[in-house]
């Protein structure tokens, strides 16, 4: 079970708090009405999936109820970061492409 | 290759089993094949087997970053069953299915596949109707599956718990009678020797680290841990790292790779006939033939390959073969273990050609993609022999998330209401 | 005296406390304090069980968890029966009942026996060569023969009585494995004022200073040091001591799983008392001090019951005071057995020989044994062993070759040298590192914040391991921020011997020998020749040869074997050990029971019941409950031995000739509110929102981005600012997740709150022509004529004096009125529904009428006509989407190019040819019935009921095209014959919708 530091409580707190949420930094695209079938699936479907660190979204449901960020290696499940929703992905050492 | 037998054990009892040659050869990576698989899985290695077998295509490397069997092949609880709803999912497992009825003999190995019947319990009121909907589909399809009064599930599987007291009463079962287990290592293996034995070049410790595309944008080949090979189609074949090999080439998938657990008690006297699932209370379990009770669990929330999970996903699941099996309260766990398997949107695998030319790609069989071994293979050595797709696996393209074709399994079993 | 080899001068056991037990129906004494083996083996008991493959009688090998071989059954009643359970672990109480496994008729005459005279056919892996002829054969043969022969244990038979529980815990410091590192690493942090968790395998602290009569520590022996130790802790209240505790797991993030057993040992338990208890701790730091594990020789005919590990011989004498024989040799490749020899000698046992397969052998140990007069054959091997169930003669030959010499013995204690315990630092995923100078895996880079010390950190100097704990301690206590409270005494420690040194694989001279099989896994009768067999068959990978020999897959993990065969494997390749590869190593470190990782969530608490205010009344009305998702649901109320369908076809016909009284508390209820919630739900909706009036309802529908429906329900706008939206029972929690997570991360410019408030409001609704009559009493402030308050509004008002929101909704076709109150009130008020209600001749219904009359006027189920890949359109419900809305969420899903193909499948109604026939929800639907299989299916019927009120069946389904079919002949074909169809229209009742308003 994963400790998860949650940006908007401040506190880490257990995984059983939180709910995953998927791939961050996806935004919806403005005018979705008019994208491309290829831009629908490249926002809705197509994920990067990556080995290393991935930009995820957690959302604190038993707690605060809020969504945010985080910045996770995939392959040693360790946190890097986590942060509030709408602020830009952090830097980090050793990051890949 | 030297026949399996009755008769060759005894010879090799003689002197003491010194005599048996190597299962498969591990031969030096060569500057240059027709086909390159990626994976010595199950899949990859069957995918191998049937292109030189079906289609005469020897020149293969199997290309390994571990041990051949050493992903998922070797860590799930081999269920194997073809009572899917959809007519193209019903399709490729049946299509499995009935190989796998030949495949010890087939491959001259015994792959342990053991019919001993696949039940699915129903719960509820919306799990009774799905599963009828599932039954009715594939009776239609030729696919066998019943369905079981509580009292002839239990009949079928004395352990079961069908007291109307139970927190989730069973209110029936779907029964694929034809469903079973088979020996998971077996399977890698058999597949190994059969493809070896053909003249298909098996490399392990031999990672992928890159995939190299010509001027037209078709592949050349792969850049390896032991050096660069050449190839003009390439076959990726890799499960939960499907992902990052795609992305050598530049084609981005619809995939996420998450932890999935299982896990095996101490061995025991049989106790247990066949194969029990229950998707509304998330357990699986079967008995092995050496006496342990194999149990699946569910997945981790996250995305992760560190083919490690959590203990309250275990808990989770025992909680419910507990509920479900009350006299295994005392049973103890030996071992548990993690896999990373990727997940489609819609639960289906992808067998296709990709918009790179050459290459081909079988993934996101997710939780389920043993059952499916030779079929799979089957079907994606045709795919990549002839450039196009059998007709049972034409269904499973990329581009159907692009037009909306989906096959989905998991929405057919939709959540309760 | 407790059996004929307890040794009167020996032992820390008190002789006079002494307790009765059986083994096989046979009964003996030991001495409280025993474990069932030293108590065996006080009564002279070597022979205790067979093994997995070739039943071979086997022994006691170990006198810890490591123990492959001595599993027996312990059966306190019937219900608890525990299989597989290790004697060496297993504590005696008073009365222990103990019985042997995997032999018939009995221990010490099996007949599964025979398979060791076939043994030569049955070599590693042998069944994936055969059995596959002919075809039929394996499901009804071979397999079943496989089967009965493999297995253990006896599974229970009976539901386990027993309570596990289960506890979460923090600490600074934990610290796993209570031997001389462990107690000091959790002294010093202590001593730091760390809050500290102390976890130990065994009854009593101590670990290796158990058997180490030459330890001496502050100037104490060990033990005492031990033990004194461990008081000084106990007094403390930052430090908890958890004994008979096992750390099991290393999981991600420093979480530690650790299993408690709090009964097994006691005679007479407290039923209610818990078994077992799983620990999971968060630790700031973890400290690892599991020890080392003494690993076995591998010799032929190594496997006789009588030949066990040198330090399990010497725990049997320095702690049990048990001698394991009368005449004890020993055969070792490191010094540490010699302090086995010398302390048996001690006691006046006879050590006729001790064979050290090192050719000279030196160190102060060796003095001392060749001065205590024990005869050391350095430079030799065991080649044989001798006695059917209990070891009577080795066989000793020079290494070099020579006259092989016969010694009688009737035990023999082995050694390779220890393989530290590294189990848990590898599950944390460190990684570890071989030391090529002493042939062992030894902890190298930590992934966690942990830190390894004493045995299963390679360091076997005592002194150096106390050192290297007390520093681990305190800094660990340093670390987490503990506020020293002033520095731990530095005891001096030391020790005699030393543990470095040994080998891993065949024992030299040994390889070769006639004497019979030399086993690497006992209890999966794994040996040496099987490990190169797999080499041979291609297996290059240790993971293959694993898996193929099974080698180190049994209960006890392969924890004194893997090293044999990888060392075996490596040989055979000629490549480094670390080449090969070592197993990985998984959870659990020991078995842990199911029970204890259930913990309380079994029966009722597998998963919590949510029941709705109404339940007790329902109850107590004789309702039949359904399960949906956590609710129960009253599913219908059978009066007078109704069944089912008597009960369902009286409520519909009730409903619909006077009234109906349904439990519609279930319903999902999210509060939307803000000076944007219109804005919102014109979002999350397909249908427009902003020009609903005040005291206004609506049928939304809810999609996903990806165009398919997603949830449905009524909404109320109670105000410009605030919508009341109802979901299905099922979709609360998801659809508010939904809407958060677009409010907060796509719209958050949207002035929008979102509350749950499934469960403040109960809901009651009433149904039928007599509905006004039946409410109208109840509320006050409300005009309930239709021209003040029509079909498809809301008020907010005061019902049986209590603040309450009444609709005029309808889910039946009926005149009808949903009234929200709160919770706490929801049923008195709806006993006073029903008081009125029974005025008018209304029953209570449940969710099957309910079922039952939406169909019949052709209102969908979100998750029963709809299955996650229907469109609004595909369900008759374009009508819904707003069509001048530019944006929604699913407005782009649902103009993919097949959700806009022709051929989709839609909702229809279905009527049989006969009318009494009521089709089978899930069945599918055919153009024509007479196709071979595989038949094209055109869809399926969704739901399905006999229609009291219209007088025959009704049917909802799914089919391609299906509003172009009206009319059309169709066909279900089922099992027993195919029936025929009608497509019609989905409305079966009230086709003109009058009765809302009737």
């Amino acid at each position: 079970m994963l400790l998860i530091y949650c940006p908007y409580c401040e506190e880490e707190r257990p995984e059983l708090e939180f709910r995953h949420a998927g791939e961050a930094h996806i935004a919806r695209p403005e005018n979705i009405a008019g994208i491309s079938d290829e831009a629908f699936e490249r926002y809705f479907f197509i994920r990067s999936n990556p080995k290393g660190i991935a930009y995820e979204r957690w959302r604190h449901i038993h707690g605060c109820a809020r969504f945010f960020n985080a910045a996770r290696d995939t392959v040693s499940d360790r946190f890097l970061a986590t942060y509030r929703t709408g602020e830009p992905k952090p830097r980090l050492e050793g990051e890949g492409q | 290759m030297r026949k399996y037998s009755v008769f060759a054990i005894a010879r090799e009892a003689l002197r003491g089993h010194t005599g048996w040659p190597e299962q498969w050869a591990s031969p030096e990576p060569k500057k240059e094949y027709d086909v390159i698989i990626v994976g010595a899985g199950g899949h990859g290695l069957a995918t191998a087997y049937y292109l030189a077998k079906e289609h005469g295509i020897t020149n293969v490397a199997v290309l390994e970053k571990g041990w051949l069997g050493g992903g998922n092949t070797g860590r799930n609880t081999t269920i194997i069953r073809s009572n899917y709803l959809y007519d193209e999912s019903a399709g490729i497992y049946d299509h499995a299915v009935k190989l796998w009825e030949g495949l010890s003999q087939e491959l001259n190995y015994n792959v342990m596949f053991s019919q001993r019947g696949v039940m699915m319990l129903a719960h509820n009121v919306h799990d009774v109707q799905v599963f009828k909907r599932h039954i009715h589909a594939n009776r239609l399809n030729g696919v066998d599956n019943v369905w079981l009064s509580p009292q002839e599930a239990k009949e079928y599987c004395p352990p079961l718990n069908i007291s109307p007291q139970a927190r989730y009463p069973v209110m029936g079962a779907a029964l694929q009678r034809r469903g079973g287990t088979a020996r998971h290592d077996a399977v890698a293996w058999g597949y190994a020797r059969a493809a070896s034995a053909r003249g298909v070049h098996i490399i392990q410790n031999c990672a992928v680290t890159a995939i190299r595309r010509g001027p037209d944008g078709a592949v050349t080949g792969v850049e390896t841990t032991r050096g660069p090979i050449r190839a003009r189609k390439i076959g990726v074949v890799a499960a939960g790292h499907s992902s990052v090999l795609m992305q050598m080439a530049g084609v981005s998938v619809p995939l996420e790779s998450f932890p999935l657990q299982a896990l095996v008690s101490e061995p025991v006297k049989p106790v247990f006939p066949c194969v029990v699932m229950s998707n509304t209370v998330h357990a699986y379990i079967s008995q092995s033939d050496k006496g342990e009770l194999v149990i699946g669990a569910g997945t981790d929330q996250y995305t992760s390959y560190a083919q490690a999970g959590s203990l309250h996903i275990v808990q989770h699941t025992l909680d419910a073969i507990c509920e479900m099996f009350p006299i295994f309260t005392r049973m103890k766990m030996l071992r548990s273990w993690g896999g990373t398997v990727d997940v489609t949107p819609d639960r289906s695998p992808i067998l296709a050609k990709t918009p790179v030319k050459g290459l081909y790609v079988n993934c996101g069989w997710g939780t389920g993609g043993f059952k499916a071994t030779p079929g799979s293979g089957h079907v994606f050595a045709h795919t990549i022999a002839r450039d196009e797709p059998h007709p049972i696996n034409a269904p499973f393209t990329l581009e159907r998330f692009r037009t909306g074709r989906l096959i989905d399994e998991a929405a057919a079993a939709a959540v309760a209401h | 005296m407790a059996g004929a080899f307890r040794l009167p001068a020996a032992g820390r056991l008190d002789a006079g406390r002494t307790l009765r037990f059986t083994f096989d129906g046979v009964s003996h004494t030991g001495l409280a304090g025993d474990t069932l083996a030293s108590a065996l083996l006080a009564n002279g008991v070597h022979l205790v069980g067979r093994s997995f493959k070739y039943h071979r009688p086997r022994g006691i090998l170990a006198a810890g968890a490591e123990e492959p071989n001595a599993l027996v059954g312990i059966h306190r009643d019937a219900a608890r029966r525990t299989p597989n359970v290790r004697a060496t672990v297993q504590e005696l109480y008073d009365g222990l009942n103990a019985v042997s496994q995997n032999r018939w008729p009995s221990l010490s005459f099996d007949v599964g026996a025979l398979n060791d005279l076939a043994a030569p056919f049955f070599s590693a892996g042998f069944y994936y060569k055969t059995f596959m002829w002919p075809r039929a054969a394996w499901e009804r043969l071979y397999e079943p023969v496989i089967r009965r022969a493999a297995g253990l244990g006896v599974a229970p038979d009976q539901p386990d009585p027993d309570n596990y529980s289960n506890r979460f815990a923090h600490c600074d410091v934990l610290v796993v494995g209570a031997g001389p590192a462990g107690l000091a690493a959790a002294l010093a942090a202590a001593e730091a004022g760390a809050r500290v968790i102390l976890a130990d395998e065994q009854p009593q602290p101590g670990g290796s200073l158990r058997f180490e009569s030459g330890a001496v520590i502050d100037g104490k022996p060990g033990w005492e040091w031990a033990q004194e130790t461990v008081a000084r802790l106990a007094a403390k209240d930052n430090v908890r001591i958890l004994t008979r505790t096992t750390g099991f797991g290393y999981y991600a993030h420093n979480m530690v799983a650790l299993a408690e057993r709090l009964t097994d040992h006691l005679a007479a338990p407290d039923a209610q008392a818990p078994r077992e208890r799983l620990w999971q701790v968060r630790a700031g730091r973890v400290v690892l001090a599991t020890g080392a594990i003494e690993r076995h020789m591998v010799f032929p005919g190594n496997d006789r019951p009588g030949i066990m590990l040198a330090a399990a011989g010497r725990t049997y004498l320095n702690h049990y005071g048990v001698a394991v024989g009368r005449r004890v040799a020993v055969y070792t490749a490191c010094d540490s057995a010699y302090a086995a020899a010398l302390d048996l000698k001690k006691q006046g046992i006879a050590v006729p020989v001790l064979v050290d397969a090192r050719q000279a052998p030196q160190g102060g140990l060796v003095e001392q044994a060749r001065e205590a007069g024990i005869e050391v054959l350095a430079g030799h091997a065991v080649t044989g062993t001798r006695g059917r169930l209990r070891l009577s003669a080795i066989e000793v030959v020079p290494v070099a070759g020579g006259p092989q010499r016969r010694v009688e013995a009737d035990a023999l204690l082995t050694s390779a040298g220890w393989t530290p315990a590294v189990h848990l630092f590898s599950q944390s995923r460190g990684k570890l590192a071989y030391d090529a100078g002493t042939g062992r895996f030894l902890p190298g880079t930590h992934a966690q914040n942990a830190v390894c010390v004493g045995a299963c950190n390679g360091t076997t100097d005592l002194g150096m391991v106390v050192e290297e704990a007390l520093h681990a301690g305190a800094e660990a206590a340093g670390q987490t921020g503990a506020q020293a409270r002033g520095a731990t005494a530095r005891p001096e420690a030391r020790s005699p011997e030393g543990w470095s040194a040994g080998i891993a694989g065949p024992a030299p001279g040994a390889e070769a020998g006639k004497g019979g099989k030399a086993f690497v896994d006992f209890q999966n009768d794994v040996t040496a020749k099987d490990i190169a067999q797999a080499v041979r068959e291609g297996m290059r990978s240790i993971e293959h040869v694993k898996r193929f020999t099974t080698t180190g897959m049994a209960t006890d993990q392969g924890k004194t074997s893997n090293l044999h065969a990888l060392a075996i494997a490596a040989r055979m390749l000629d490549k480094p050990v670390p080449e090969v590869g070592l197993t990985t190593f998984r959870p659990p470190y020991t078995p842990v029971t199911f029970g204890a990782l259930v913990g309380h969530g079994r029966g009722a608490l597998f998963e919590p019941t949510r029941r709705t205010p109404i339940h007790a009344w329902a109850e107590a009305h004789g309702a039949v409950f359904e399960d949906v998702g956590q609710w129960k649901r009253a599913w219908y109320f059978p009066k007078d031995g109704e069944d089912m369908h008597a009960a369902v076809a009286r409520e519909c016909r009730t409903v619909r000739q006077a009234a109906g009284i349904f439990d519609a508390s279930t319903l999902g209820k999210i509060e939307v509110v803000g000076p944007d919630a219109a804005r919102f739900m014109e979002l999350m909706y397909t249908n427009p929102w902003a020009r609903l009036e005040v005291g206004r309802c609506r049928y939304g529908i809810m999609l996903r981005e990806d165009g398919f429906i997603y949830d449905d329900g009524v909404v109320g706008r109670l105000a410009e600012d605030r919508f009341h939206v109802t979901t299905t029972t099922g979709g609360a929690p998801r659809v508010l997740h939904h809407m958060e997570d677009y409010l907060q991360t796509e719209f958050p410019h949207l002035k929008v709150w979102l509350t749950s408030t499934t469960e403040q409001w109960a809901v009651i609704a009433v149904q039928g022509p007599r509905a006004r009559d039946i409410v109208a009493p109840l509320v006050e402030g409300v005009d309930l004529s239709d021209a003040a308050m029509p079909h498809m509004s809301v008020r907010t008002c005061r019902v049986c004096g209590v603040p309450a929101r009444l609709f005029r909704i309808s889910f039946t076709g009926e005149r009808g009125f949903e009234i929200n109150v709160p919770a706490d009130h929801g049923l008195a008020v709806w006993e006073a529904v029903w008081a009125q209600g029974e005025r008018h001749g209304a029953v209570a219904y449940g969710t099957e009428t309910m079922h039952v009359l939406r169909a019949e006027k052709g209102f969908i189920i979100v998750g029963q006509d709809t299955d996650g890949t229907v469109t609004p359109d595909d369900a008759g419900l374009a009508w819904a989407i707003g069509k001048k809305k530019t944006d929604f969420v699913g407005i782009r899903g649902l103009r993919r190019t097949d959700l806009v193909a022709p051929g989709r499948r839609q909702l229809i109604g279905l009527k049989t040819l006969d009318p009494s026939i009521v089709l089978e929800e899930g069945a599918q639907i055919v153009a024509d019935p007479n196709q071979k299989v595989p038949m094209k299916m055109l869809g399926f019927v969704t739901s399905a009921y006999w229609s009291e009120n219209c007088g025959h069946s009704i049917a909802l389904a799914l089919v391609e095209d299906g509003r172009a079919r009206m009319g059309e002949r169709l066909y279900v074909p089922m099992p027993d014959g195919t029936i025929e169809v009608e497509v019609t229209s989905t409305v079966f009742f009230d086709e003109k919708g009058e009765r809302v308003h009737g």
